[in-house]
C-alpha cells in the first residue's frame, strides 16, 4: 500500500504541471453561476511548450491563473513539479513566471533597465546577477537600445519585449505565456515567437504553457495543444496529430457571391461536421469553410446556393488546419463561438 | 528562514527605490508637493492670526501639516497604491513572485517617508523661519520617539488598508476619500483635539495620529517632558501592538478571499 503511495507520488512528479478534475466556478449575474472549467486534466511534461487553444471565455486564462497561484479552484487538484498551487504556491511560485498579452507591468515613469532591475529583485537576485541578467535578455531580445527609455514612451511591440524580458529574469522552470502576442504587429509577433520557441523547445531551458487563440501561433509553437472550449478539454495531441485525425474528413472553402445568405441550413444537414463564414462587406462575398464527412457534400451545398440565388465563385479543397480542428469538435469557428458566449 | 529574509529585505528596498526614483523624477512634482501644504498651513496661520488666536496656535498648524503629509502618503502613496498596480498589472506580478506582500508595502512606507520628508521639512521650515512659530523643545529624544512611534503605527493601519485596496479596488478607494477629511477633523491637524467635545475626543482616540500629533505638539510647542507624554507613548505602542499583527492577517485572509472569489486581478471593478 505505502509501496504503492510511492510508485504514485514518483509517477505524479514526473509530470512538470498535471491537473486532475480542476473546476473553477465563477458567480454570475444574479444566483447564476458560470463554470469556467470544467474537470479539466492535463499534463504537461518537462521542457515541452503546451498549447491551450480556444476562444474568448472559453477558460484558457482561468487555468493559467490557477496554475500561477493566483486564482483558487472551485474543485479538482493542480500541480506545478508536484506541488501544489492550493497547499503550497510559494514553492510554486519560485519556479513560475507570467507574462500577459495586452499589459505592461511596471512603472512608466521607470526606464526599461530600471523597471528589470525591480522586477529582479523580486526573485532574490543581487544586483551584479540581475545586471548581467538584464543586459543578455535585452540584447536576446533585440531592444538594448531602449535601455535607458522610459516604460511610458515605448511602443506596445516593445513594452511586449520587455514584458518577456521580465517573465524570464529569474529563469523559470515553467513560463505561463497568456495570449503573449494579443495586440502586437505580425512582424513582432514572428520575433517574439521565435524567441520564445528558442527558450523553451531548442536551448531545453523551461517548459511553457501557452493560452492563445490565434491557430498558427498554437501550430507554430506548440509540441502538444489541448483545444478548449466552454471549460472543457475537447482534444489533446501533437497539432500534427490533430490535423492528420481529421484528414479523413475532407474540408473546402466556398467562397460565394453574397453576404445575406443565411447557413441555417447546415446545421442540420447530413455529413456536414462543422462550418464557419466570413462575410465580406467591401467585396460582397463570404468564405465558407466547410468539414465534411464525404465530399458529395459540398456538391449539395452549391445546389442549394443556387437556390437560394447565391452564385459559388470558387471551391477550393483545403488541407486541415488547427482551426478545422475545432470546427469539427465543436461545429463552429472561434468568432462564431465567440458572439455565442457573449 | 534566513534566504527569505534576505529575499524580502532586498524587495522593500527595491520598493523603496521605486517610490524614490520615481517620486523625484520630474522637478515640477517636487515643487507641488512642497509649495501646496505650504500654501494651506499658511491659510490656516494668518487665520488664527486675523482671529487674535494664542501665538502657539500657528505651532499646533504647523506640526500638523508637517504630520499631516505622512498621513496623506500612507493612504494614497502606500494602500491606495495596491489599486493603481492591480490596474497596471503589477500587482499580479507580486503576486506571482515568493514574496511576502509586507515586504512590498514596507518599502512602499520607507520610500513614501524619504519623499514625505522633503515636504514635511518645507512647512517646519516656514513655520520655524517665516512665521516665526514658538518652539520650546526640551526634550528631542521623545519628540523624535513619538514622532517614529506614530509613523510606524500609521504605516501599520496602512497596511490595514492596502488588504481592502487588495480585493475591492475602486470601492475602497472611495472608502478612503471619505475618511480623509473626518480623519483631519478628529486627530485635530489644524487645531488641538482637547478643544473637541468629551465625546468627539472619544472617537478622536481610535485614531493612532491623534495620538501621536497631540504627543509631538506637546514636546516641540509646549515643552512637556517624557513623563507628560508617557500615556502618548503607551497609547501608541498598544495601537503598533494591535495594528501589525492585525494587517498582517488581513493581507493573507483578503489575498485568499480574493483568490477564492477571483476578485484579486479583477480590474475596472
Amino acid at each position: 500500500m505505502f509501496m504503492d503511495a510511492v510508485v504514485s507520488l514518483r509517477f505524479d512528479m514526473q509530470h512538470c504541471i498535471e491537473t486532475k478534475d480542476l473546476v473553477r466556478v465563477f458567480k454570475g449575474s444574479g444566483k447564476s453561476v458560470v463554470k469556467a472549467l470544467d474537470k479539466v486534466s492535463v499534463t504537461i511534461e518537462e521542457g515541452e511548450i503546451f498549447g491551450l487553444l480556444g476562444p474568448n471565455g472559453a477558460g484558457k486564462t482561468t487555468f493559467i491563473k490557477i496554475l500561477s497561484t493566483l486564482l483558487l479552484p472551485t474543485s479538482g487538484e493542480a500541480y506545478v513539479k508536484g506541488f501544489s498551487v492550493v497547499k503550497e504556491p510559494n514553492k510554486v511560485r519560485k519556479i513560475i513566471n507570467l507574462v500577459s498579452g495586452g499589459e505592461t507591468p511596471g512603472y512608466g515613469i521607470l526606464s526599461v533597465r530600471e523597471n528589470l532591475w525591480f522586477f529582479s529583485q523580486l526573485y532574490g537576485l543581487s544586483s551584479s546577477a540581475a545586471n548581467g541578467k538584464i543586459k543578455q535578455l535585452m540584447a536576446e531580445l533585440d531592444f538594448e537600445e531602449y535601455a535607458k527609455t522610459r516604460m511610458n514612451k515605448l511602443s506596445s511591440g516593445y513594452k511586449q519585449r520587455l514584458n518577456l524580458a521580465r517573465g524570464l529574469i529569474n529563469d523559470p522552470h515553467i513560463l505561463f505565456l497568456d495570449e503573449p502576442t494579443l495586440g502586437l504587429d505580425v512582424l513582432t509577433a514572428k520575433n517574439l515567437r521565435n524567441y520564445m520557441v528558442k527558450w523553451a523547445k531548442q536551448e531545453r531551458k523551461g517548459t511553457a504553457l501557452l493560452t492563445t487563440h490565434y491557430m498558427a501561433e498554437a501550430d507554430e509553437m506548440c509540441d502538444r495543444v489541448a483545444i478548449i472550449d466552454r471549460g472543457r478539454i475537447l482534444a489533446c495531441d501533437s497539432p500534427q496529430t490533430l490535423k492528420e485525425n481529421l484528414a479523413k474528413n475532407p474540408s473546402a472553402k466556398l467562397e460565394i457571391s453574397s453576404v445575406n445568405v443565411n447557413f441555417d441550413f447546415l446545421k442540420t444537414m447530413q455529413g456536414v461536421i462543422g462550418f464557419t463564414e466570413t462575410r465580406n462587406i467591401q467585396t460582397g462575398t463570404t468564405a465558407l469553410k466547410v468539414i465534411a464527412r464525404n465530399e458529395s457534400i459540398f456538391s449539395e451545398i452549391v445546389s442549394k446556393m443556387s437556390q437560394e440565388n447565391a452564385k459559388v465563385l470558387s471551391v477550393s479543397k483545403t488541407e486541415p488546419t488547427l482551426e478545422d480542428v475545432y470546427i469539427s469538435l465543436v461545429g463552429r469557428g472561434f468568432e462564431e463561438a465567440e458572439a455565442a458566449g457573449s | 528562514m534566513i534566504e527569505d529574509l534576505v529575499s524580502n529585505i532586498r524587495v522593500a528596498y527595491a520598493r523603496l527605490w521605486v517610490r524614490v526614483k520615481g517620486g523625484n523624477r520630474e522637478p515640477h512634482w517636487i515643487f507641488t508637493e512642497v509649495t501646496v501644504p505650504v500654501l494651506t498651513l499658511s491659510a490656516y496661520v494668518y487665520l488664527y492670526k486675523m482671529l487674535s488666536a494664542p501665538a502657539e496656535f500657528a505651532g499646533f498648524v504647523v506640526i500638523g501639516g508637517t504630520m499631516m503629509a505622512f498621513w496623506s502618503n500612507v493612504l494614497w502613496n502606500m494602500s491606495a497604491q495596491f489599486y493603481w498596480e492591480k490596474e497596471t498589472g503589477t500587482l499580479q506580478m507580486y503576486l506571482v513572485a515568493p514574496i511576502s506582500r509586507m515586504a512590498i508595502l514596507l518599502g512602499m512606507a520607507l520610500g513614501g517617508i524619504v519623499n514625505t520628508a522633503l515636504r514635511a521639512a518645507a512647512i517646519l521650515a516656514v513655520g520655524i523661519y517665516v512665521f516665526q512659530v514658538p518652539i520650546f523643545l526640551r526634550d528631542p529624544v521623545v519628540a523624535l520617539l513619538i514622532f517614529v512611534l506614530t509613523i510606524v503605527a500609521l504605516y501599520a493601519l496602512g497596511m490595514l488598508f492596502a488588504s481592502l485596496f487588495l480585493m475591492y479596488g475602486r470601492e475602497a478607494w472611495h472608502t478612503a476619500s471619505l475618511l480623509q477629511e473626518p480623519v483631519h477633523f478628529l486627530s485635530g491637524f489644524y487645531f488641538p483635539v482637547r478643544y473637541l467635545p468629551f465625546l468627539i475626543q472619544l472617537v478622536a482616540s481610535a485614531i493612532p495620529i491623534t495620538f501621536g500629533l497631540d504627543g509631538i505638539r506637546r514636546v516641540i510647542i509646549s515643552g512637556e517632558t517624557a513623563a507628560d507624554v508617557l500615556p502618548h507613548v503607551a497609547a501608541l505602542v498598544v495601537f503598533i501592538a494591535f495594528l501589525m499583527p492585525l494587517a498582517k492577517l488581513a493581507l493573507g485572509y483578503m489575498e485568499n478571499l480574493g483568490k477564492k472569489e477571483g476578485r484579486l486581478t479583477l480590474r475596472w471593478q
